[in-house]
């Protein structure tokens, strides 16, 4: 720490002028490129704009230890930032926090509560087989209608079966079973259209238990099956906690009952078999307007190399089946999403869903594909909904707050050092001017928001950088002290207090770095501000406190110690500077101790 | 300021002070007695955590006509757990509720708005599942304990190992107090506390390092004069920079004044409120420390080294010798010290004290007497 930055302390000393200038025209490149940049003001946080802040942490799964990794929690980071904007919320923000946490701020807006439903929910997606489904609840409206399932299930093909597709589609509500939605190799786009999915809806338990050790040949354990019949004949998907516990506990290798809402707003309920392909083996997903045939939407689906081939393995054995076991669920943390048909073995590592989608359905169901599968399991937190209203009062408070003890600040340097103030106001002003514009700066370019701890660094910080130019004037009163006038006395003082400055700015740097560093939540906003005024602290006392009152020093008022000036040599007990004479002395007492 | 003044004057010249370093054991004393309570009441009463360690919600409403105990019936209606109800300044209510996860909150959120016939949209809701304040603190605590380490080795090098032990005995001693005072006084345990409590490591030790920068400074030729020991030199700089730590403090105290009782009283409470008392707490045990304990336990671990244990003996042979010969040097050392800066000193030397005294003294005084 030992003077450091020597040269540059030599040049301010011998061209105060220049450091002053350099500084002025840096605040002011600074907030010409604040305005040029749009941001004017500082991005505010959650708790201050308004909004829901959601933070997520990693849950440990039993026999995955290394699970929650960089790599990890950033592809997590990914999926959800994708997935909260894909939704349509504006500028919504994800980000990791510490080694295992998310945070999700969704500025205030009408969506946040179905982003905090996509993000906070949305954990593993699933291809399983349907052993299979019915309607679930009382009112079995749907009407089974399998003429209208044989006919476009068979096969007919290329533009003529599109055609057919979009015939179907067309008119799904009317048979009001547009469940299913087939599933088609990109290019031959062979079709199922919708109406043969409640022609399952009328499937019995008894069915579905006989299906189910069948499909699953390993589970033919009857008692896990009996179990499982059990729980599906249970099963009310019209019941919000039975749909919650559906699918609970089940393990991807075992098969499992879910819920899921067909496309007429229906509860449907399923037995799925082990989930054969998982949502990491989707590659990408996409909404697409099928232009062609005018069919709509519909999603497509690409695997990757693993994925394909197991895809392909899972479509060839369901296309040899009867309705329902021909249809694969799309499970999203045990809700069944889509429960696509499947004509034959799709093995060119493509596939489209198409069906009755309208393009807000299409696009979640391909961003649910896409990013649908999250390495990780999280768990919520923290969720915080600030209203705009009282979040502007809290900073409305915390503003007023700093105002008034910048106010006392200023009065007492007024009041103890008289003169100086004339530097000392101007040095808060400048570095509350430069946090200022930098905080403003740094919004759009690194995605600094302003949260109420980052306000109450920035008025602690009043004081640390208060105590830059008190410690500078106390060392030049020193000097003057022993008889120095003003000039040397300041030259004298500056390398002393300069290095006090760095050594304990440093201390105070490095517990902002440590803090920003290790910590989470709103620990961290504070330190960075903390680190940022500290960093700040030390420019304006070279570049401004300095020169400036190297500059003051030569004018009369300061040299000549005028009364007023806070460097009257009289009052500060100055010994006449060069006769020396005795002063009386305190003793002071040798200590035995 | 002519009195505040010359205070600094006198005390810079050492006509008066107070003898740190001399009374230290009382200082200790005291110090062991308020860790000792403070340890006392944690382990007696505890810390009062807030929602956010054990899990629970605060929602934060608007104005509201509703009464703080007919809202807590509300609240403990709707949620089925323990309320805690206050008033905020602006009229509005915050009510906390333990033991809640964050899956119920929009329900509870609602029933809320509809009991005190507010906007649901004007209530906010900070829902913390109970590792959530756990995590802050824990992580806290690491950051502590890093930061600890690297800023021992820190003034370890940039000044020495017993400096940088001192600083970190002033540094546990002033969060003992600061945890102490919040087990006592029973103060809410929040996020906000624990940003305030880490803050206070950095100032706490910015200030304790400005005193050990001036200590460095005029201890730097310490072996070369025999007229102080280094308890002495210790206690003069604490003095010397005596006025520094009361106006930094002065200075560092009042903006945070101003948010712990203007900020505060508008809102209530908050975490703007939580922040500041401890950092307004921490800020006055950190100045404390930093002049009672840190210098102080410098000087004591200093003295036990042969060199000051020898530079001691020379000290005190040579009072008693001035002594038996009934001269005055007791006030011309203190002069000596302060006269002793060559007027042809450039204005960049730095530590105008580095001459040996013995050279100073023999400047255009042969005899080393002045009368």
């Amino acid at each position: 720490m030992a003077a450091p930055k020597k040269g540059r302390s030599a040049s301010a000393q011998s061209r105060p002028g220049r450091s002053l200038a350099f500084i002025l025209i840096a605040i002011a490149a600074l907030t010409g490129g604040m305005f040029l940049s749009g941001h004017p003001t500082p991005r505010l946080g959650i708790d201050l704009a308004g909004g829901t802040s959601i933070t997520l942490t990693a849950k440990n799964e039993p026999g995955q230890p290394n699970a929650i990794n960089k790599t990890n929690m950033n592809t997590a980071v990914d999926i959800m930032n994708r997935r909260v904007n894909g939704l349509g919320v504006s500028e919504a923000e994800v980000q990791t926090q510490g080694s295992d946490n998310i945070i999700v701020n969704i500025p205030k807006g009408t969506n946040s509560k179905e982003a905090r439903d996509q993000v906070g929910t949305t954990a593993k997606l699933y291809f399983r087989p349907v052993l299979a489904t019915e309607v679930s609840g009382s009112a079995a409206s749907a009407s089974p209608s399998p003429s209208a399932s044989s006919s476009s299930s068979s096969k007919a093909t290329d533009k003529a079966t599109e055609k057919a597709t979009s015939s179907s589609s067309a008119s799904p509500t009317s048979s009001a079973t547009s469940q299913g939605r087939a599933v088609t190799d990109a290019l031959k786009a062979d079709s199922t259209p919708s109406a043969s999915s409640s022609a399952s809806s009328s499937a019995s338990p008894s069915a579905s238990s006989s299906a189910s050790p069948s499909a699953s040949s390993s589970a033919s354990a009857s008692a896990a099956a009996t179990k499982l019949q059990a729980q599906y004949t249970a099963l009310d998907c019209t019941d919000k906690a039975q749909r919650a516990k559906a699918g609970e506990g089940a393990k991807a290798t075992d098969p499992t009952v879910a819920c899921g809402k067909n496309s007429s707003g229906q509860w449907q309920k399923y037995v799925l078999g082990p989930a054969e392909v998982k949502g990491t083996d989707i590659k990408s997903a996409a909404a697409v307007f099928d232009t062609q045939s005018a069919a709509g939407w519909k999603v497509t689906m690409e695997f990757t190399s693993g994925g394909s081939k197991k895809f392909a393995n899972i479509t060839g054995k369901l296309a040899q089946n009867q309705s329902p076991q021909n249809q694969f669920a799309i499970v999203l943390d045990g809700d069944v999403v889509s429960d696509p048909f499947v004509n034959q073995a799709l093995t060119g590592g493509n596939a489209e869903i198409s069906g009755s989608f309208d393009q807000t359905e299409a696009q979640s169901l391909a961003n649910m594909l896409k990013y649908g599968s999250l390495p990780l399991d999280f768990k919520e937190s923290s969720v915080t909904t600030v209203t705009a209203a009282l979040g502007g009062e809290q900073l409305h408070a915390g503003l007023i707050a700093g105002a008034i003890g910048l106010g006392l600040v200023v009065i007492y340097l007024v009041v103890y050092y008289r003169g100086l103030s004339i530097i000392a106001i101007p040095s808060l002003l400048v570095s509350g001017a430069l946090t200022y514009v930098i905080m403003a700066l740094l919004g759009p370019t690194i995605g600094f928001a302003l949260n109420l701890p980052a306000v109450c660094g920035a008025i602690v910080a009043i004081g640390i950088t208060a105590d830059s130019f008190i410690v500078f004037f106390e060392r030049i009163r020193d000097e003057i002290r022993e008889g120095r006038s003003l000039r040397p006395a300041v030259e004298r003082a500056w390398p002393r207090a300069r290095r006090t400055i760095l050594v304990s700015d440093f201390v105070s740097f490095l517990a902002a770095a440590v803090l920003f560093i290790v910590t989470v939540g709103k620990v961290q906003g504070f330190a960075f501000t903390l680190g940022l005024t500290t960093v700040l602290d030390v420019v304006v006392v070279f570049f401004f406190t300095k020169p400036l009152m190297t500059l003051l020093a030569r004018r009369k008022f300061y040299a000549s110690g005028n009364k007023w000036s806070g460097l009257d040599p009289k009052a500060l007990g100055a010994k006449p500077p060069l006769r020396r004479t005795r002063r009386p002395s305190a003793p002071v007492d040798p200590k035995e101790a | 300021m002519s009195k505040l003044g010359t205070l600094g004057a006198r005390l810079h010249r050492g006509e008066i002070g107070y003898d740190f370093v001399g009374k230290r054991k009382i200082w200790y004393g005291i110090s062991i007695l308020i860790t000792i309570t403070a340890i006392l009441g944690l382990t007696v009463r505890g810390l009062n955590m807030g929602i956010e360690f054990q899990g629970g919600a605060v929602f934060t409403t608007g104005k509201t006509s509703v009464s703080v105990a007919q809202a807590e019936t509300y609240a403990q209606d709707s949620s089925g757990h323990d309320a805690v109800v206050q008033k905020l300044g602006n009229g509005g209510l915050r009510i906390q509720v333990a033991g809640i996860d964050t899956d119920k909150s929009d329900k509870i959120k609602d029933d809320l708005a509809k009991d005190l016939n507010v906007n649901p949209e004007s209530i906010n809701a900070d829902l913390v599942g109970p590792s959530w304040g756990d995590q802050i603190a824990n992580k806290a605590w690491e950051g502590l304990a890093i930061f600890m380490v690297l800023v021992v080795i820190y003034l370890a090098i940039a000044f020495e190992w017993r400096m940088a032990v001192a600083a970190l005995v002033a540094l546990i001693h002033d969060i003992t107090i600061t945890v102490g005072i919040y087990a006592l006084v029973g103060f809410e345990v929040t996020p906000g506390t624990v940003i305030g409590l880490l803050t206070i490591l950095g100032y706490s030790l910015y200030d304790t390092v400005v005193v050990f920068d001036s200590l460095k400074e005029q201890t730097k030729d310490i072996t070369k004069q025999t007229r102080y020991t280094y308890s002495e030199i210790a206690d003069r700089s604490i003095n010397g920079t005596l006025v520094r730590s009361i106006n930094t403090t002065v200075v560092a105290l009042l903006p945070v004044a101003g948010l712990l009782f203007i900020g505060g009283g508008v809102l209530g409470a908050g975490m703007l409120n939580d922040i500041s008392l401890s950092l307004f707490v921490g800020l006055a045990a950190g100045a404390y420390s930093s002049i009672f304990i840190a210098t102080p336990l410098v000087a004591d671990l200093k003295e036990r080294e042969p060199q000051m244990k020898a530079l001691r003996k020379r000290v005190l042979a040579k009072r008693a010798q001035a002594a038996a010969k009934g001269e005055p040097l007791e006030s011309e050392v203190s002069d000596v010290m302060l006269d002793d800066e060559p007027e042809d000193d450039g204005p960049m030397v730095v530590g105008p004290r580095n001459q040996p005294a013995s050279r100073n003294r023999g400047r255009g005084r042969p005899s080393g007497k002045r009368r």
